[in-house]
């Protein structure tokens, strides 16, 4: 099968070849994808050797009309035997021009994109021991490939012109594209999948060789921007110039997207921060309810770090009851992503065997938008504690009467002084809608709150040197301190 | 809620202030005898100035005349003004800046400083609607200012400070003094 090459492309194709492009660069610019490795043919083609090679793709092109470049579609060519050229001399030029490295790609569609490379690829994504259905493949290239694609398109542009024939530079099919294109199948092939996926193989090349040729385009000077053809050409050769080395592959790089995982939990425990406590390196207190979830998570999906988040949080010494606060965590580039009903339990009852402080249910797989809806209506909720409450003057019945009595109490709350260092010092009217009491001894009984979010609790018990208004002193008339608070999270919709 | 052990009622498990807050001590301000301070540092090295026990406003059932936060012609602490989580805006204290003064009923006079470095957060308005507070409740909410020190200062106020153990020594020290005057 031949090219799909029309006579007007074969000065291109000789301009090109004796400026050291490889095959596939030529046909780039010729606005045409060849999967194989095509020099042979392209030298049949511009006459390079003698005879019916050379005939044979003249005569076929020849009473073809000109036409605009064809769409870049990619053609899936078959393996060319190119068993209608001489061998000898012309095997001997072009086995010299085939390890010549290419002056635009560098190497790159050549033996960089070979079954060899994809299998490289191919043995470091396996070692990474993922867990995936599709890839999509990322490529980096050096920066000084748009230099000199730039000066080979320019290099050509004026041949062109003589022969009316327009070459924009967005016909050009990309070095990253044709790389794409080749690399693409072959890994796949090797792997087993498809594009567009959450797994990302990143392949990335450098060429410090030439890494000085974009120095010239960091020179600051405004004559850049009117003549930027002329300042190209004096800075620049056209064609570029050939190199001796090809471009280094870097290592592989494995991206598999976050997966987001939410629930909810208990905490049992009155020692216990939501993050690690860690002050000038050292640890101040044991665990964490952050790190007591997400360990067992983060293990299961081989993951590489998370971000944790709650709607939400109690204080160290403050117990969550009920039926738990919701949280959600985003899992970094998970080597596993898969899970289904069967085995997200069976991580729940780990993670629940794991430690009695915590608790955690509905543990489950979520989008992306759980992470921020968790955080929507943390303000609208209503909350429900429970305190223990002390008090120095002994308790009578009048005084438990009035406070069960107690509707929709408005108070003023400075903000705390516990947390005054790294707050705004503001003051929030705050509603307590409604309270229970229970008495257990003369000094002692536990108070029911249904409250405001983000109400203080432990500042409205014991008032905070007064900076809470009203608070349970002045209305009980005598000293009062909180022994224990425990929150109860309200019911709301599973995510 | 978990069952509760009997609770000794005689004895009170430690206060907000015992379980929060170090009493750190100035005795005789500025050389004036028993014109004591007491500092309040919470473990997030925010400060409360208050009234140490001894003071004499607490003493000898004086009652306030007035409280004026209004230290100069071109500074009042009631103007104090703080913006942001960093408090901008703050008016910043010395050792010896005043904060109020104190007019009794008798006519004396007692001015209190700041004892700390520092920038003011705020001063106590509750005093002023009712002064009676400063002499019920010094300790809490008869208090007198909120200072917040410098972080990298926050250890280093506390070196001219004295602790509980070492004021109690000071005072007394003072009754020893009284007792052995002829």
């Amino acid at each position: 099968v031949m090219l799909p090459l029309k006579d007007k492309d074969k000065p291109v194709v000789q301009k090109l070849l004796s400026a050291g492009c490889c095959a596939r660069c030529v046909l780039r610019f010729c606005c045409v994808s060849v999967q194989a490795e095509t020099l042979k043919e392209l030298h049949c083609f511009i006459g390079d050797t003698t005879d019916s090679g050379a005939a044979k793709s003249t005569e076929e092109n020849k009473d073809e009309p000109a036409e605009d470049p064809p769409s870049k579609r990619p053609k899936l060519e078959p393996s060319l035997t190119g068993a209608e050229l001489d061998q000898g001399s012309t095997a001997e030029k072009l086995k010299d021009e085939e390890s010549q490295v290419c002056v635009v790609c560098l190497g790159i569609l050549q033996e960089l994109c070979d079954k060899n490379q994809a299998i490289k690829i191919v043995e470091a994504v396996k070692g990474e021991n993922y867990e995936f259905d599709t890839l999509v493949l990322s490529v980096s290239l050096p920066a000084q490939l748009c230099v000199r694609e730039h000066s080979c398109w320019l290099h050509v542009k004026t041949q062109l012109r003589e022969k009316s024939i327009i070459l924009g530079k967005d016909d050009v099919i990309q070095v990253k594209e044709a790389f794409k294109w080749i690399m693409q199948s072959l890994v796949a092939k090797e792997l087993g999948g498809v594009a567009v996926s959450p797994f990302e193989v990143g392949v990335e090349f450098t060429h410090p060789e030439t890494d000085a040729d974009c120095h010239f385009l960091y020179v600051s000077n405004s004559s850049n921007i009117f003549t930027p053809g002329l300042f190209f050409l004096s800075h620049y050769p056209c064609p570029p110039i050939q190199t001796t080395t090809r471009c280094s592959a870097q290592d592989v790089q494995c991206l598999h997207t976050s997966v987001f995982v939410a629930g909810r939990y208990n905490k049992f425990c009155r020692s216990l921060p939501q993050t690690p406590w860690v002050i000038d390196g050292e640890r101040r207190m044991e665990s964490s309810v952050e790190e007591l979830i997400a360990t067992p998570i983060v293990s299961a999906f081989r993951a590489q770090g998370f971000n944790f988040s709650s709607s939400g949080r109690e204080d160290v010494d403050v117990r969550t009851l009920g039926n738990g606060r919701p949280f959600a965590m985003e899992l970094l580039n998970p080597h596993r992503s898969r899970f289904n009903r069967v085995q997200m339990k069976q991580l729940q009852e780990t993670i629940n065997n794991s430690s009695d402080k915590i608790r955690v249910r509905d543990l489950q797989v979520v989008t992306r938008e759980a992470m921020s809806r968790m955080k929507e209506g943390e303000e609208e909720k209503t909350k429900s504690y429970t305190a223990l409450i002390w008090t120095q003057k002994p308790i009578c019945s009048e005084d438990i009467t009035f406070i069960d009595g107690i509707k929709d109490l408005t108070l003023e709350q400075k903000t705390p002084l516990r947390v005054l260092h790294r707050r705004v010092l503001a003051v929030r009217p705050r509603v307590i809608h409604s309270m229970t009491t229970r008495f257990l001894d003369p000094h002692h009984f536990y108070l029911g709150l249904k409250t405001q979010a983000g109400t203080y609790i432990k500042e409205f018990v014991h008032g905070d040197f007064g900076r809470t208004k009203p608070n349970l002193c002045q209305l009980l008339k005598t000293e009062t301190d909180i022994l224990e608070l425990d929150v109860e999270v309200g019911w709301k919709p599973l995510i | 809620m978990d069952s509760v052990e009997e609770r000794d009622t005689e004895i009170k498990a430690p206060s907000v202030i015992d379980r929060y807050y170090t009493r750190w001590y100035r005795a005789d301000m500025k050389g004036k005898p028993c014109e004591d301070h007491c500092i309040l540092q919470h473990s997030n090295r925010i400060c409360v100035v208050t009234l140490a026990e001894t003071h004499p406003i607490l003493q000898d059932g004086r009652t306030i005349k007035s409280i004026n936060y209004q230290i100069s012609n071109g500074c009042s602490r009631l103007k104090n003004k703080v913006f942001g989580k960093s408090k901008r805006g703050g008016q910043f204290l010395t050792d010896f800046a005043p904060l109020c003064r104190i007019t009794c009923t008798d006519e004396s006079e007692y001015t209190i400083y700041s004892c700390i470095r520092g920038r003011l957060l705020e001063v106590n308005e509750n005093i002023l609607e009712r002064p009676a507070l400063l002499l019920e409740k010094p300790s809490t909410e008869g208090y007198i200012a909120v200072i917040l020190p410098k972080f990298e200062e926050s250890k280093s106020i506390t070196e001219n400070l004295l602790s509980r153990e070492e004021f109690e020594r000071v005072v007394s020290k003072r009754s020893v003094a009284v007792q052995s005057q002829p």
